[in-house]
């Protein structure tokens, strides 16, 4: 059992940057569990076990954010994940994310339709590209940017984003902050071309 | 809308575990930002009630947006403040007219009550500065276990010609209280203090 010591959500509506309100802002939020990291303090060897024992984590922090976000599971259309590790930790300890943080955001948003307007064809899921990530050891207040890419093809060049993520006074030395990312939606203003969501077809997760 | 609102960001903190101790139930602190054009940028101006106008606005908007985010009955708020930042081309004078004049009256409407001063904090400040807003128990401001603090932020606001303002509510005090004073139970709640 994993001891939680703080949830943290957070959402944003952007309306506009410079150019003109669009019918719909964009949604987009970060969910976030601080929690004691276990391994503080001292090398160990042997920290994979964890990776399961936070996968209820991953998903509760998934549900969580869907849940801030006021939304669906198939209205999200780009993800991603981070972790920060407190100053008695490594690195490594916020590698421990990627499993259940993949499987947290698989598992919500994985769903097996064709609810995605301009989708069709042989999709065989959802949530089909890798959940881009980034991590850093960083002090109490530490700023993370979280990658964002469309959930379904890496290469969907409109989605490719960041979230600045950014927990007052966490992670304690002894803590680490681990992160998801949702959006509703491509950037604000996206209007550079590239692979469009509706020309998706190999369903690779790439493209 | 009078606010030109290009970015609303809205953020729950829930404390659960303080020094190793449960804190049943968790405390959650709600922030609502609004990132807005700042009519006055880069111009003086003498009657500031655009902006004032603004303030009651967002009072409700932002209130609503932190009742809303918390899961909670407006009556169940227990405390709160409010903040403001001003970008490079305009004047701290800004930040007091969206905050003192009217903002109270409408924030009090979404937390069904608040005899206490909202208390405030401002400042002048770039892309991604952070605010200390101040917060206090809505119907009591000497309540101890109430004072406290919550950090705002926007990462990408506010720009030179915009302002951040925030407004903050809880769901309870410090998550460890135990320094005495005014309880929230000792609340006579007639004069906004005691």
């Amino acid at each position: 059992m994993i001891d939680i010591l703080r949830i943290f959500t957070q959402v944003e509506e952007i309306f506009h940057e410079f150019g003109p309100p669009p019918t719909q802002p964009l949604r987009r939020g970060g969910a976030v569990a601080v929690i004691k990291n276990p391994f503080a303090g001292r090398y160990v060897p042997d920290i994979a076990p964890f990776m399961e024992e936070l996968k209820p984590l991953g998903l509760d922090l998934a549900h969580r954010l869907l849940a801030a976000l006021g939304c669906a599971a198939n209205d999200v259309q780009g993800y991603g994940k981070a972790a920060i590790v407190g100053a008695a930790g490594e690195l490594e300890h916020g590698a421990l994310w990627h499993v259940p943080g993949g499987y947290g955001m698989r598992e919500t948003l994985g769903w097996k339709d064709d609810a995605v307007k301009g989708m069709g064809g042989e999709q065989p899921g959802n949530a089909l590209a890798i959940v881009p990530s980034t991590k850093k050891v960083g002090a109490p207040g530490a700023t993370i940017d979280v990658p964002i890419t469309h959930l379904n093809a890496s290469y969907v060049r409109s989605h490719l984003d960041a979230m600045e993520i950014r927990i007052p006074g966490a992670p304690a030395a002894d803590e680490t902050a681990y992160v998801l990312v949702m959006s509703l939606g491509p950037r604000v203003h996206q209007r550079l071309g590239g692979l469009r969501v509706e020309q998706i077809e190999r369903w690779d997760g790439q493209r | 809308m009078i606010a030109a609102i290009r970015k609303l960001v809205v953020q729950v903190d829930e404390t659960r575990i303080e020094m190793g101790r449960a804190v049943e139930p968790p405390v959650r602190r709600a922030v609502a930002m609004a990132v807005i054009a700042n009519p006055f940028a880069g111009r003086y101006s003498e009657s500031l009630e655009e902006l004032t106008a603004i303030g009651e606005e967002l009072g409700g908007l932002l209130g609503a947006k932190c009742v809303a985010a918390l899961g909670i009955r407006p009556e169940q708020a227990q405390s709160y403040g409010k903040a403001a930042i001003v970008g490079e081309s305009g004047e701290l004078e800004h930040a007091a007219a969206i905050l003192h004049p009217k903002m109270g009256a409408t924030l009090r409407r979404e937390v069904s009550s608040g005899a206490a001063l909202v208390p405030s904090a401002k400042k002048m400040g770039g892309l991604g500065t952070a605010i200390d807003v101040p917060l206090g128990h809505k119907d009591a401001a000497y309540v101890r276990s109430h004072f406290d603090a919550i950090e705002a932020r926007v990462a990408d606001a506010p720009r030179a010609n915009e302002i951040v303002v925030a407004i903050a509510v809880t769901d309870g005090g410090r998550p460890l209280a135990r320094v005495g004073g005014l309880t929230v139970q000792e609340i006579k709640g007639q004069d906004g203090l005691r």
